[in-house]
């Protein structure tokens, strides 16, 4: 029972109140009610998981793998995971405390943000960005300040860029490359730079890198591979994009043992463990699905190579996105703000797409494709896109 | 004889794909189209794209054609071994595909026909008496499960969520 106090304006929390609602949520409504939509407006990889992933999951619940685990996750999991990250990277952690698995990415920001921020600490934030990035800050008690990045400079950001906006509230450096929506990767030479920047200014980076596998013709740094830069990094990764995993939920942590301890605090309270089924499937992911990645990563590379050059010959100029899976093309020649493009796109030639404005202010004039789609679905909605953009061209050359 | 690079890469997305255009592929593959045209027509010639042919659920498409296994086992003939009687059976259009096993017999045979009496009717005519033959064992296939390596499948795929972050 509502007593009086319990008005209708503080019966959720001032904080939630004031983060905006997704920008994406009314594309929902809208695409419930047609038929015929190809969507580029997706997340997550049209493979379905690998089967021998699968099947290993299927095989640990006829064993009766149906209990808790550590909170930490298993053992085994961890285990190999080191291994995994000692490979490709050349990072060492220790399984034991430096460690822990977590129900997604999403999961470990979360933790992560929560970990370490006290009230009005600066986190920056390079914008576009992953949508989740400045809710949670928020939710965390931080103060958001992005860090603008242009299509100019290939969507990076810039040590500089970085530099300038340092107060003696900054904190975190959150970076999320290869990014999501831009395709964006910094290079080995880039990301040094950035590294002095955090040791000089002593800041804490959070690097959110789940899409580390997905990248094109070129090799991934791990940011905290890069000399001094493990102490002061917490290293965000999972398993959804590269083996096609999105559903199961399971991603990592990995940090220094006393922030991965404090994280492991929180998660403990909040969802105790990552479900053991997840874990079982992950780790036969790391154990035998490297395969399936080199096999996936070569037909993204295929669709990134036809979307991009498709949308440009549209006329919709589109950067070349070096990882992920997104093609993120300018829109500013429709006159149209991403947001209502999206939707006019949506309702006219039945394409869901992503506005950039949902990623941030610079995200604006944008929309996000992922080509993480049947080739065949690819070249339909570029058809249908140069249709669109004929139509709307008109308008704009009055 | 090895492949390069580009030409795996084709191989493998042809065989994915056969319709890929040759605009198309050239985009994927970083050539020009002349370029792909040239590999594409090379493979042909060097035997190793034999032929491009659609995976067709028969049964679905109301017309079931009835496919039988046939192990063979046969004498080897002096110096040409196996290779001469297997050519022999090879050649009936009736026959699908074809290898020579390991195992408790020689030859596997697919053969494909209309009906059941047909390819009956076929091993025990045009098989089974060839010289070197000595038995024949055919197992008639009840149902396809994948099929080139396509899932035959009841269900409907689950979709994804048509917009997410």
């Amino acid at each position: 029972m509502l007593t009086n106090r319990h008005t209708k304006s503080n019966l959720v929390a001032q904080r939630v109140q004031e983060i905006p609602a997704s920008g994406i949520r009314k594309f929902f409504d809208l695409l419930a009610s047609m038929e015929g939509v190809i969507s580029l407006g997706v997340g997550e990889p049209d493979f379905t998981t690998p089967w021998h992933i699968r099947e290993a999951a299927i095989h640990s619940l006829e064993r009766g793998f149906t209990m808790y685990t550590s909170n930490y996750g298993t053992f085994e999991l961890r285990q190999e995971l080191a291994r995994h990250l000692a490979r490709l990277y050349e990072v060492v952690y220790d399984p034991r405390s430096e460690l822990m698995i977590t129900v997604g990415v999403s999961e470990a920001l979360d933790l992560a943000l929560r970990a370490v921020l006290n009230p009005g600490d600066e986190v920056l934030i390079p914008d576009p960005g992953y949508v989740s990035y400045m809710p949670c800050t928020v939710l965390a008690g931080g103060t958001v300040v992005p860090v603008p990045t242009r299509v100019e400079d290939d969507f990076k950001v810039a040590a500089a860029a970085i530099e300038e906006r340092l107060t003696p509230r900054t904190k975190v450096l959150l970076l999320g490359y290869p990014n999501n929506p831009t395709g964006a990767v910094l290079d080995y030479e880039e990301l040094a730079r950035i590294a002095v920047v955090a040791a000089k200014h002593d800041l804490l980076v959070i690097s959110d890198e789940i899409y580390d596998r997905l990248v094109y013709e070129r090799e991934h740094t791990c940011f905290a591979s890069l000399p001094g830069m493990q102490e002061r990094t917490i290293l965000l990764g999972g398993f959804s994009k590269a083996y096609a995993m999105t559903g199961w939920r399971v991603g990592y942590a990995a940090a220094p043992a006393e922030i991965l301890e404090a994280m492991l605090k929180i998660h403990q309270y909040g969802a105790l463990c990552a479900p053991i089924m997840s874990q079982m499937a992950a780790l036969q992911a790391l154990r035998a699905g490297e395969p399936d990645v080199r096999a996936m990563v070569a037909e993204y590379n295929q669709r990134r190579k036809v979307i991009v050059k498709g949308l440009n010959e549209i006329g919709l100029p589109t950067f070349e996105p070096r990882g992920a899976f997104y093609a993120f093309p300018s829109v500013a020649r429709t006159g149209l703000d991403s947001d209502t493009f999206a939707e006019q796109l949506l309702i006219e030639a039945k394409v869901a797409v992503v506005p950039g404005s949902a990623f941030g202010q610079c995200g604006e004039g944008y929309v996000r494709c992922c080509y993480a789609t049947a080739l065949d679905q690819i070249n339909e909605a570029l058809d249908r896109i140069a249709a669109f953009v004929r139509r709307h061209d008109g308008g704009q050359s009055k | 004889m090895g492949l390069s690079a580009k030409e795996s890469e084709i191989l493998c997305t042809l065989e994915r794909d056969p319709c890929v255009s040759t605009g198309q592929m050239a985009t994927m593959t970083d050539l020009s189209e002349d370029e792909v045209k040239g590999i594409v027509a090379d493979l042909k010639q060097r035997g190793i794209i034999l032929r491009t042919r659609s995976v067709i659920n028969w049964e679905k498409a109301g017309e079931p054609l009835v496919t039988a296994l046939i192990e063979v086992r046969v004498t080897p003939q002096r110096d040409v071994g196996f290779d001469a009687l297997a050519q022999r059976i090879a050649r009936f259009p009736e026959v699908r595909s074809m290898y020579l096993v390991s195992g408790t017999y020689d030859l596997a045979v697919q053969v494909t026909g209309r009906t059941m009496q047909d390819l009956a009717m076929f091993v025990a005519g045009k098989i089974a008496p060839l010289d070197g033959v000595q038995g024949t064992v055919t197992h008639f296939l009840l149902k396809t499960y994948k099929e080139d390596g396509v899932l035959i499948e009841g269900d409907q795929q689950p979709s994804r969520l048509p917009i997410a972050p």
